[in-house]
């Protein structure tokens, strides 16, 4: 197949994308044919999808090795489509009368999933690094995107500064590994440092570098200690954006993460597993300790999207691909991102019906929500459930197969550590339930919820409660995407 | 048989509850009897599954298909000797309980009733689950529509019990599914029979210790035993009548069922090995859950304090036939503790049970459990007295009623194998009988009759239709207790046979 074809997902997105932006140009001021630009963005994502699924088992180097073509690209590019997908259906109402720049907003979420399925493809520093900026400016915008809201403002103001700085320090991290390998292929850095190319002097610079690395992949997918711009980015961000913001990034992260570190540092695996394991302990519990103690919804959902990366990180640093376990780490990475993203857009999709409705992000205004719209309560508590990690739900069965690959190590303190956030998480998730379904209302008005919200928030409570009883082709479709993985 | 019983005993109930949920919730009187009348079928069913329940064999009424065959865990279902009572008992229960809140129930009548058959599902489900993951699914299952029954339409404190229940039970839970996967990981099944039979961690004392201790800690905090039974007062004394019913009824047998399904069968050595620590705390939660049990005033929390009791004689029962692995000598003693051990949960979940209903009974009329506050009731309430009073003597072990044979079988069996544990724990069945007699029967109802109660009406006709069964079981089975013996004896006597 050409490059084209190969390239066909990202070719639909990007023209997806610039449509939306011609298009609401063209349409300045006409507000009706403004209306219909969500549906181009639906369409082109869509047509991604099946452009991706047609991909499915190839395994392509492209351009002299910059990208690659594979499943496990592919499950990534599956993973943000779905996503921005959601958020988009999720998005509809939100900004009438927020901002006069609607149609920009569908454009730029649209180039911001073409981010992620490039970063995905990524096998080339340089290609990780124009990926990952792409998508962080797309994000800052969208981040900032309430021009009059104070709160927007200042959470794209601390999601740019720390951004540019993380990417600084990722670039520079990149260069020292050009300096002692010679090349910035993944491919060609593995080959150097297994063939030992590398000058014994120079040696000690990988660990610097792997760290910066690290500094910059962990900023996205907000690891501690690189997490401190996300509950304010979080917060004040429109919410549709915190949900595509609490999915899309991170997986393009983790994506390049393993294929970095497994791709190009397979020699020092045990440095960097012991690293990842520690970062993941602390983000798990700083994420879930800080998350007992909020009063906002949002933000409460931004500490707990961090306590989830530090739960995905579990199955990276337990990675044993040569185990004859189905339990290799990588699998669980993916398994939890896929319910993950089901789970928590949905979980935001239910804040932003909530807000719609009645303006307010306190958790302690989601009183008695089950009289005032028992499907709201019914599918945010589902949902909720989901992020504990109860079964039958996508969230159990993420959790059970990253614990299954610690304890496949044998990291015994990461699982404990693990299982123990798993029941300090419970409490602030059952908090919420606690309002919505035992105390009484404040005032005893339905809550309105439009026809595209109760789309997104069924199909997300569906497919969560779907991948929790029915889990096969799920585990199917990460394992194959694994398999494929190491070989560029 | 084809037809597959055990799953349409747990699953009827979920039925019945989407149904329910389906009803629009101002048809009260409806969702009432439809749910009563729905909760017959898994009682029939599970009465025919003891008819026909073939004592000679093993595991019955299986049922195996494959769920997630990448990890090999399979919808594999079956009843033996030791879950076929409880099964019973749990549709019996759950259909009493239906029953009394229909009466007493009054907000939020459709979200109680749904939540009620939920939880019949996910506990049957446990009771007869025979894959380790489908186990730990009903089990988690199980604690949500709880959660739920405590925190809307529980006491003062409810809130508080709910989520205290839920996150204790939670801790107990993820410390097992850690066990779970290391079964699995060491010996390739997540199967409870099969992997009982490959015996995991075989090779390593210490592995299989860690993961003894894991599931252990699941199961003690559920049963409950000393010291991770501080979530049971105030569970049991904040939730509905028939959510404490449930509770001391059903649940807390989960616990102790599990030690029979999954840690005997699966780590006799380090059963053996770690039987001591098992003992002491069986025995401390005897004789301290009956001490506590007869300083307080509060008469549900004495009532919950004694479920910590009687308890304790089931997990004597269990830590003596392990103090006795390996000793075939001690066969018979063995199979005593446990036949005992087992009884005890029958007949305790009957007995408490109908303790949880009575109480229920007197707080709807006088609004209050502290038992300074009655005296000299036997006059005014005769009927509720008798039942009381057979039900009070039931529960401290009286010969002739259901609650002596478990007492008396774990003793028999304990004192042969580990004599001063028994003989401590004897000391439990004294202070029962004092919390029992002095406590709550002399305070209650004898004495002088205290005025304020003048207008307190006797036991209504529903009351009386909810206790009668209880009290007949009780009788017949204490008057025949080879009715359930055998049965029992039939599992455990196999189980011991595979040690």
């Amino acid at each position: 197949m050409n490059l084209l074809g190969l390239l066909s997902p990202e070719l639909v997105l990007l023209i997806t994308g610039l449509l939306i932006l011609i298009l609401d140009m063209v349409f300045h001021h006409r507000d009706g044919r403004r209306e219909w630009l969500p549906f181009v963005g639906i369409a082109g994502l869509v047509g991604a999808l099946v452009a991706a699924s047609l991909l499915w088992g190839r395994q392509e180097s492209l351009l002299s090795g910059m990208m690659a073509v594979d499943s496990f690209a592919l499950f990534f590019k599956v993973v943000a489509g779905l996503s921005t997908l959601l958020v988009i259906l999720a998005s509809w109402d939100y900004f009438r009368g927020k901002t006069p720049y609607e149609g920009e907003f569908y454009g730029l979420l649209v180039l911001a999933a073409l981010a992620i399925t490039l970063a995905a493809s990524s096998t080339d520093l340089i290609m990780i690094y124009l990926s990952m900026e792409f998508l962080s400016i797309a994000s800052y915008i969208l981040v900032g995107y309430l021009r009059d809201d104070p709160k927007s403002n200042e959470g794209a103001i601390k999601y740019f500064l720390y951004g540019a700085i993380a990417s600084g320090i990722m670039l520079y991290g990149m260069s020292l590994l050009y300096g002692v390998t010679g090349t910035t292929s993944l491919a060609e850095i593995a080959k150097v440092f297994a063939a030992g190319k590398v000058a014994g002097d120079m040696l000690w610079l990988v660990l610097p570098a792997l760290v910066m690395l690290l500094a910059g992949f962990g900023f996205k997918i907000a690891l501690v200690p690189f997490h401190q711009w996300a509950p304010d980015a979080y917060e004040g961000a429109p919410t549709p954006v915190t949900a595509f913001l609490s999915v899309g990034p991170k997986a393009a992260g983790f994506a390049i993460l393993i294929r970095v570190f497994l791709a190009a540092f397979p020699a020092f695996q045990v440095d960097w597993v012991a690293v990842l394991a520690a970062i993941s302990m602390v983000t798990m519990t700083l994420g879930n300790v800080v998350a007992l103690k909020q009063t906002n919804i949002k933000r409460m959902l931004a500490y707990s999207s961090i306590a989830h990366a530090g739960y995905i990180l579990i199955g990276f640093a337990s990675v044993a691909l040569k185990s004859p376990s189905i339990f290799n780490g990588v699998n669980g990475v993916l398994l939890y991102l896929l319910g993950y993203l089901f789970t928590n857009v949905g979980a935001f999709v239910a804040v932003i019906a909530f807000e719609n409705g009645t303006g307010s992000n306190q958790i302690s205004d989601y009183a008695g929500l089950v009289k005032r719209s028992p499907w709201l309560a019914g599918t945010l508590f589902v949902l909720l459930l989901s992020l504990t990690g109860i079964p039958p739900t996508a969230g159990f069965l993420g959790k059970f197969f990253v614990f299954a690959a610690a304890i496949n190590v044998q990291f015994w303190a990461l699982a404990l550590v693990g299982i123990i956030n798993s029941v300090i998480a419970a409490f602030y998730y059952l908090n919420v339930a606690r309002y919505m379904f035992f105390l009484p209302a404040a005032e005893e008005s339905r809550v309105k919820i439009s026809p595209a919200l109760a789309v997104a928030l069924g199909i997300a409570t569906a497919v969560t409660l779907l991948i929790g009883l029915y889990p096969q082709p799920f585990i199917d479709f990460a394992t194959q995407s694994v398999r494929l993985l190491s070989v560029f | 048989m084809n037809f597959p019983i055990l799953s349409v005993i747990a699953f009827v109930p979920l039925l019945g509850s989407v149904i329910v949920l389906l009803m629009p919730k101002d048809k009260e009187r409806l969702i009432k009897q439809f749910s009563i009348a729905i909760s017959f079928i898994p009682l029939i069913l599970s009465i025919v599954l003891w008819v026909q329940f073939n004592q000679g064999v093993g595991m019955q009424f299986e049922e195996q298909l494959a769920w997630i065959p990448a990890i090999h865990v399979n919808y594999h279902v079956g009843a033996d000797g030791l879950s076929v009572p409880l099964i019973f008992l749990t549709a019996f229960l759950t259909t009493l309980s239906l029953f009394y809140s229909s009466f007493t129930i009054k907000t939020r009548v459709k979200e109680f009733f749904l939540l009620f058959l939920l939880l019949e599902m996910g506990m049957v489900g446990v009771f007869i689950s025979l894959d380790f993951v489908l186990f730990y699914v009903f089990w988690e299952i199980g604690l949500v529509p709880m959660y739920f029954l405590i925190g809307i339409w529980g006491g003062p404190r409810r809130e508080y019990a709910a989520i205290k229940f839920f996150l204790y039970t939670l801790v107990g839970s993820v410390a097992m599914l850690l066990a779970i996967i290391g079964i699995y990981l060491n010996t390739g099944t997540f199967d409870i029979i099969q992997a009982a039979a490959v015996r995991p961690f075989v090779e390593n004392f210490t592995l299989g210790s860690m993961a003894f201790w894991a599931i252990f800690l699941a199961f003690a905090i559920k049963v409950p035993m000393f010291p991770f039974h501080t979530w049971l007062p105030d569970a049991h004394v904040e939730a509905p009548t028939a959510g404490s019913v449930i509770l001391a009824g059903i649940l807390l047998k989960l616990g102790c069922y599990g030690f029979f399904r999954v840690l005997l069968p699966m780590f006799p050595e380090q059963f053996h090995a770690f039987a001591p620590v098992v003992a002491i705390l069986a025995v401390i939660s005897i004789v301290y859950g009956a001490m506590v049990s007869m300083a307080q005033w509060d008469l549900k929390k004495l009532i919950a304090y004694s479920s910590v009791s009687h308890m304790g004689y089931v997990m004597l029962g269990v830590a003596a036939a392990a103090f006795a692995i390996g000793n075939p000598q001690m066969f018979d003693s063995q199979a005593i503790a446990l036949n005992g051990a087992v009884f005890q949960m029958f007949s305790h979940g009957i007995i408490t049970g109908a303790l949880f209903f009575l109480v229920g009974i007197i707080y709807e009329r006088a609004h209050t459990r502290d038992l300074k506050a009655f005296g000299g009731l036997a006059s005014k309430v005769p009927y509720y007295y008798g039942i009381f009073l057979v039900t009070g003597l039931a529960s401290l072990g009286l010969p002739g009623l259901a609650g002596f044979w478990g007492e008396f079988f774990v003793f028999r069996g304990a004192f042969a194998i580990a004599p001063v544990y028994a003989a401590i724990g004897v000391i439990g069945i004294v202070f029962t009988a004092a919390y029992i007699l002095w406590k709550v029967i002399q305070h209650m109802f004898l004495g002088p009759f205290n005025e304020k109660w003048a207008g307190l009406a006797d036991m209504t006709g529903w009351e009386k239709v909810t206790l009668w069964p209880l009290v007949i079981f009780m009788l017949l089975f204490g008057l025949f207790p080879p009715l359930i013996v055998n049965t029992i004896n039939a599992a455990m006597t196999q189980l011991l046979g595979k040690l």
